[in-house]
């Protein structure tokens, strides 16, 4: 039980010298893990190409209050999930777009974009994802302070 | 006229468009060569209202996320919950659970085989599968009390039995599916007309669906085998025996093997459980107040795999609640499945992922590509060239409006 699991996160703490309070197994199939938003690249990568993650299920944003968040849950072809996590600050959102490995994550770093704020590197021009295209500069809406009264209705019809 | 670039704009509201979406088509000729998808119009904010309300008010509302795979939303989001509460379903409510998802699996693949008919211009098919979907509609209905949107589902279990008086009335309807569902398997192999027509179609190979992350029969008809229910068992899955069907195809044809061949499947699974369906309670109380943790979750639904995050604060409403859909990870392979294709496959290619629509809206700008000169046709010009086309042809229509005329003066 959760031998293949510890072997992760045993062989993620022995690479990236991580804390060993910092990747959890959650259960069987899940491993969690808080890593450095500054080596993230090299640990998203070794997991892809070295521990077959091969699987992007999706990247969830969050609001953390002083930093952004973004979990990056991939999964191998056998059902373990890794959710990598990363934080970085709010007045410089800055992450690195993980499309050309998998293009799916264009809509998923997009709608960070959109709904949090998130300034994602290196994101090939395309469409907005979800907002649409008046919507209001600066408006975040899944950021806490938020409220759907926020911006009047008369503003989006404005810049519609 | 020399040869053209058409750039045509389909949706975000159309005839034949299920949902608003908007897709931008570059074509030469009948040839598509380039493809970009603009969503968000059905874009309601679902997220951020789950964490307004607790989570039993969630539930019901990410029920809503999809018509037709709702209970597979609603199952997708409890689980997570039921994890951070570190809540024990009983066996027999993940049963049911498990049973309304193969349900929902054979009314949505019943209708997806009608809508594929449907687009290919083969009506009947969809007059045949639409009349079947009935029986297990009809099933849904009374089990849950309801067509769609079934609210089988509460936090710690399910909220109502099956009872002894159901099994055999659902175990009929399901052999009535079956013997019909091996007539349409007859139909999709042997009928000439569909296998021809869906051949070679919406090409997308087991590499670009590997690397684009195509999710569900879509996947799997291109040989990927993946299968959440499978693979990250949940539910009841991890007792029952079931075979995920792929297909080499790797075209329309092959996603239509894999959704009949799954309905077969299917019905082995809904009997399975009526059989093994241990006695004793259907749920287990759940707390108002869901202790700090967070959980992601996956689940099969008929489209492809459904994935939530919820990630709870210690109070009765999450903190945030993450949805990934299908058709999500599914969308960004079409660009590439029409890509080289023609302009008329392009209802049943967007069709076969499982969405739906079809016809196309009038062309608007054209880009000479001698020149690269931009020019726009009006209406009464686009309809002079069209003459004109035709009677370079041999094809006159002077003779054909002029009794056109007689007959309207005549009447």
């Amino acid at each position: 039980m959760l031998v293949e699991e510890e072997k992760i996160r045993q062989q993620l703490i022995e690479r990236f010298g991580l804390p060993a309070d910092k990747i959890t197994v959650q259960r069987e199939r899940r491993v969690w893990a808080d890593v450095p938003a500054a080596n993230f690249g090299e640990i998203f990568d070794y997991a892809t190409d070295k521990l077959g993650f091969v699987v992007l299920l999706t990247i969830t944003g969050l609001d953390e209050g002083p930093t952004l968040g973004a979990i990056y849950h991939i999964a191998r072809e056998s059902g373990i999930i890794l959710n990598l996590h990363i934080s970085v600050p709010k007045d410089k959102p800055v992450i690195k777009t993980v499309s050309a490995r998998f293009p799916a994550a264009d809509a998923y770093e997009r709608e960070m974009v959109d709904l949090l704020g998130m300034q994602v590197e290196g994101l090939p021009p395309g469409n907005r994802y979800p907002l649409p295209d008046g919507w209001p500069a600066g408006q975040y809406p899944l950021r806490k302070d938020w409220k759907s009264d926020t911006i009047g209705k008369s503003e989006v019809a404005e810049n519609a | 006229m020399p040869e053209r670039e058409v750039k045509l704009t389909i949706g975000p509201q159309h005839p034949m468009l299920k949902e608003p979406e908007s897709f931008l088509l570059t074509l030469r000729g009948e040839k598509i060569t380039d493809m970009t998808v603009r969503l968000g119009y059905n874009h309601r904010g679902i997220e951020k209202a789950c964490e307004q309300r607790t989570y039993i008010q969630d539930m019901y509302l990410v029920e809503r996320v999809c018509g037709i795979c709702s209970h597979s939303h609603s199952t997708c989001f409890i689980q997570t919950v039921e994890e951070i509460a570190g809540l024990a379903v009983p066996k027999r409510g993940l049963y049911i659970r498990t049973l309304i998802a193969e349900l929902e699996r054979i009314h949505s693949h019943l209708l997806w085989l009608g809508v594929a008919g449907h687009e290919i211009g083969f009506d009947t098919l969809l007059m045949y599968t639409w009349r079947d979907r009935e029986l297990v509609m009809d099933i849904l209905a009374l089990i849950s009390g309801n067509r769609v949107n079934y609210g089988m589902n509460t936090i710690g279990g399910v909220r109502r039995d099956i009872t002894a008086e159901q099994i055999p009335q659902i175990l009929s309807a399901i052999d009535t599916l079956e013997e019909r569902t091996k007539y349409y398997i007859q139909v999709a192999t042997q009928e000439i007309t569909l296998r021809e027509r869906l051949s070679g179609v919406g090409k997308l190979s087991k590499e670009d669906a590997t690397r684009l992350g195509a999710v569900g029969p879509t996947a799997r008809a291109s040989g990927v085998d993946r299968d959440v229910r499978r693979d990250d068992p949940y539910a009841a899955y991890g007792e029952l025996s079931f075979n995920v069907i792929t297909d080499d195809h790797s075209d329309v044809y092959g996603r239509t093997l894999v959704r009949v061949g799954e309905l077969m499947e299917a019905y082995k699974l809904v009997r399975q459980i009526l059989k093994q369906m241990p006695d004793g309670p259907i749920a287990v109380k759940a707390p108002r107040k869901i202790p700090a943790g967070q959980a992601i979750s996956r689940y099969e639904a008929p489209r492809g795999e459904d994935v939530h995050y919820v990630k709870a604060n210690g109070s009765d409403k999450p903190e945030r609640v993450k949805v990934r859909a299908p058709t999500l990870a599914n969308v960004q392979v079409v660009a590439h499945m029409l890509k080289d294709g023609y302009l008329a496959d392009t209802p049943i290619v967007i069709a076969a992922i499982d969405p739906c629509f079809s016809c196309t809206d009038r062309a608007l700008a054209t880009t000479n590509l001698d020149n690269g000169r931009t020019d726009r046709m009006d209406w009464p010009t686009l309809r002079t060239y069209g003459i004109d086309w035709y009677s370079k042809q041999g094809i006159d229509f002077a003779e054909l409006n002029r009794k056109l005329r007689t007959m309207r003066e005549s009447n």
